[in-house]
């Protein structure tokens, strides 16, 4: 087992990890940025090293600084989190070369799984269903018009090296094929450095469901049930659930033989998701291969009762899977929502700035999973992603009841957040019936529209009671001992009125 | 105490008096007693009528927001007989200033004669506004240049009263 981990990541993710090395006994090392110097992360891990200036460029992914880093401390293996640098092939090649053990796949799968075209192009050969379209980039606009005119559209332009909704365009008609191609390429090759895109057939609405797979170095893959992740806000997930409201248990084992299939493909080791774009009919199809850990593991974690981080690190230590496929099954709900510092009102504008008030949820299924405290600033140069709240039960209603009952508790204050927007979502009658597709929330009308404000007057008093105690609490550290009574004369000879 | 509050652009007046250990608040025409208790900085229990109302407070460039339970409401405080917060008191003794009602009421006594000198704190005017008088004091040592109010006027909040040169 390995004796000390570096976590070349930050925030709740960074945090989570250090918590498992913790938990197995394992010396925990966090890097950190100029503007990180406080952050959660680097309080909680029992070694940190500073990696270089807030810009992710010159530190979260500089790769030569990370393992310098990593050598001087004395580190055998690196776990990458998500995002940075955790689907990058050349750090997990440079970690092997640089004999520290990266705590995920191998290069060869990360760079097969990279590419979607070249993904595309092995579930081809495998006979996996993919969204109809091309398995290669386009050249042209007269081959995108021709691929385009046979699967019929609307169809969906997207970057082959792309994610989080980068080089994607939606095109409804071949009048905007050409623009639409242009303006794909271009953001791609601005974005990753590739401008390759292709074409496949959009479905409308369609909802996102992905399966955890994991394997050892034993050639032992097994699939650990499905996400359904329909709640997105520009192509970004912001709610997930396991089991699917729509997945029964003959879906579940289709869908996790196929997704099983696509990681032996790639001779995938460690903890990987496939993505499947779902139409009405419930008929799946390949989206794409994530070669990490996903934010929204918490939620496999609660259903399955594994830990996915431990295992990440046993089994990228040499151990096998200590279980079969027969010997995994679901029990109960899970649903996590992402704690966002943005506006979602005003189209989800980031929202830094110091968190002047937290309360945090607790309770009977709730499971917080936070990178952030009080009075600490959230800076602006990285994700706004604040904390995970999950919320478990013995079926989905109470899983929806218990998160819906810890997002009122949940406060964070000084910076705006999407914690209403989320107390929205709980509330609506669609939700709760399990009825979303990726189409949900920009037909969620509007906060100012479905709030209502009955209490000005509670509020009001409150604006006064918080002057008048907080003055009588100053002068109470004058006078200690004195009586409330006391106190507030005081408070008033003060100001010179008694 | 006394104090404007504005809660989503919407003025009050809130009176708070301690009694027998709870808080009677007058709120416009409101009578409500309240038992309060601030447990740590911006986060204010308050038991109305047996109703607990738990309420958080967050500081905002232009004032602040008070949180009752998911709900936010945008809120201002102003206390009427504190100089603090006001635009006319900034600025520096040489000049004017002028000593405005802070809220509506009624000119019950006026206490400095013009041209007569004011010391800087000296009450000049008392003003009584929900059943409370209250001294509107000179911001600077001076000659009270000019009076405007009279006894028995009504003012609104806002009106010049008298001015300090």
């Amino acid at each position: 087992m390995f004796k000390k981990i570096l976590i070349a990541n930050r925030g709740e993710i960074a945090v989570r990890v250090i918590r498992a090395c913790r938990e197995l006994g394992i010396t925990a090392v966090a890097v950190y940025s100029d503007v990180d110097r406080a952050a959660l992360h680097v309080r909680n891990a029992d070694e940190a090293y500073h990696i270089g200036p807030s810009a992710a460029m010159e530190s979260y992914l500089n790769i030569q600084k990370i393992l310098e880093v990593a050598k001087r401390c004395g580190a055998d293996a690196i776990h990458p989190g998500y995002g940075f640098l955790s689907e990058n092939a050349e750090f997990a090649q440079a970690c092997a070369d640089a004999r520290l053990k990266f705590i995920g796949p191998s290069a060869a799968s990360i760079e097969m799984m990279g590419s979607k075209t070249r993904a595309r192009q092995a579930m081809e050969k495998e006979g996996i269903p993919f969204v109809p379209g091309t398995s290669s980039g386009v050249d042209s606009v007269e081959q995108a018009g021709r691929v385009a005119a046979k699967i019929g559209y609307p169809v969906m332009l997207k970057a082959a090296s792309g994610g989080g909704g980068k080089g994607m365009r939606l095109v409804h008609t071949k009048e905007e094929l050409g623009s639409a191609l242009e303006g794909a390429q271009s953001e791609a090759r601005r974005s990753f450095g590739d401008g390759e895109v292709y074409i496949e057939k959009a479905l409308l609405n369609p909802r996102h469901i992905e399966m955890q797979v994991f394997g050892d170095q034993h050639r032992n893959i097994v699939y650990l049930g499905e996400r359904e992740c329909s709640i997105q806000r520009r192509h970004q997930k912001v709610l997930e659930e396991s089991p699917s409201p729509i997945v029964d248990s003959d879906m579940r084992r289709r869908m996790g033989e196929i997704a099983v299939r696509v990681a032996r493909t790639a001779a995938y080791t460690n903890a990987g998701t496939v993505e499947f774009l779902v139409d009405e009919n419930r008929n799946f199809y390949f989206l794409e291969m994530n070669t990490r850990l996903q934010v929204e593991h918490p939620v496999t974690e609660l259903t399955t009762g594994l830990d996915l981080v431990h295992l990440q690190i046993r089994i990228a230590a040499g151990e096998r899977l200590p279980f079969t496929q027969a010997d995994i099954s679901l029990r109960g709900h899970a649903i996590e929502c992402r704690v966002y510092a943005e506006d979602p009102d005003n189209n989800y504008l980031p929202s830094p700035g110091t968190i002047s008030l937290l309360l945090d949820p607790s309770g009977p299924g709730i499971r917080l999973d936070s990178g952030v405290y009080e009075g600490w600033t959230v800076p602006i140069d990285y994700d706004p992603l604040l904390a995970k709240l999950i919320g478990y039960g013995a079926d989905r209603p109470q899983a929806v009841s218990r998160l819906a009952r810890a997002l009122n508790e949940y406060f964070v204050g000084g910076i705006k957040t999407n914690l209403p927007l989320l107390r929205r979502i709980l509330a609506q009658p669609d939700f709760q019936a399990g009825d979303v597709d990726t189409g949900y929330l920009d037909r969620l009308p509007k906060s100012e529209a479905a709030e209502v404000k009955h209490e000005e007057n509670i509020a009001a008093i409150a604006a006064g009671l918080f002057a008048t105690l907080e003055r009588s609490s100053a002068v109470a550290n004058d006078g200690r001992g004195a009586s409330t009574w006391k106190k507030v004369a005081r408070a008033d000879a003060l100001r010179g009125i008694t | 105490m006394l104090y404007e509050v504005s809660i989503d652009g919407k003025d009050h007046q809130l009176q708070l008096d301690l009694v027998d250990g709870g808080w009677r608040c007058r709120l416009d025409g409101l009578l409500v007693t309240v038992e309060a208790a601030l447990n740590r900085p911006n986060v204010l229990s308050v038991l109305m009528n047996g109703r607990s109302y738990d309420l958080k407070r967050e500081l905002t460039a232009t004032g602040m927001n008070i949180w009752v339970g998911s709900v936010c409401y945008e809120a201002q405080i102003r206390d009427p007989r504190s100089l603090r917060g006001r635009k006319d008191g900034a600025g520096d003794d040489l000049s004017p200033r002028k000593l405005v009602a802070p809220m509506p009421g009624k000119v019950v006594r006026i206490l400095v004669r013009e041209r007569a000198e004011v010391e800087a704190g000296q009450g000049v005017v008392i003003v009584e506004a929900m059943k409370m008088q209250n001294e509107i004091k000179s911001p600077k040592k001076g000659i009270l240049q000019k009076l405007l109010a009279a006894e028995g006027s009504n003012v609104n909040a806002g009106d010049v009263l008298a001015i300090v040169e």
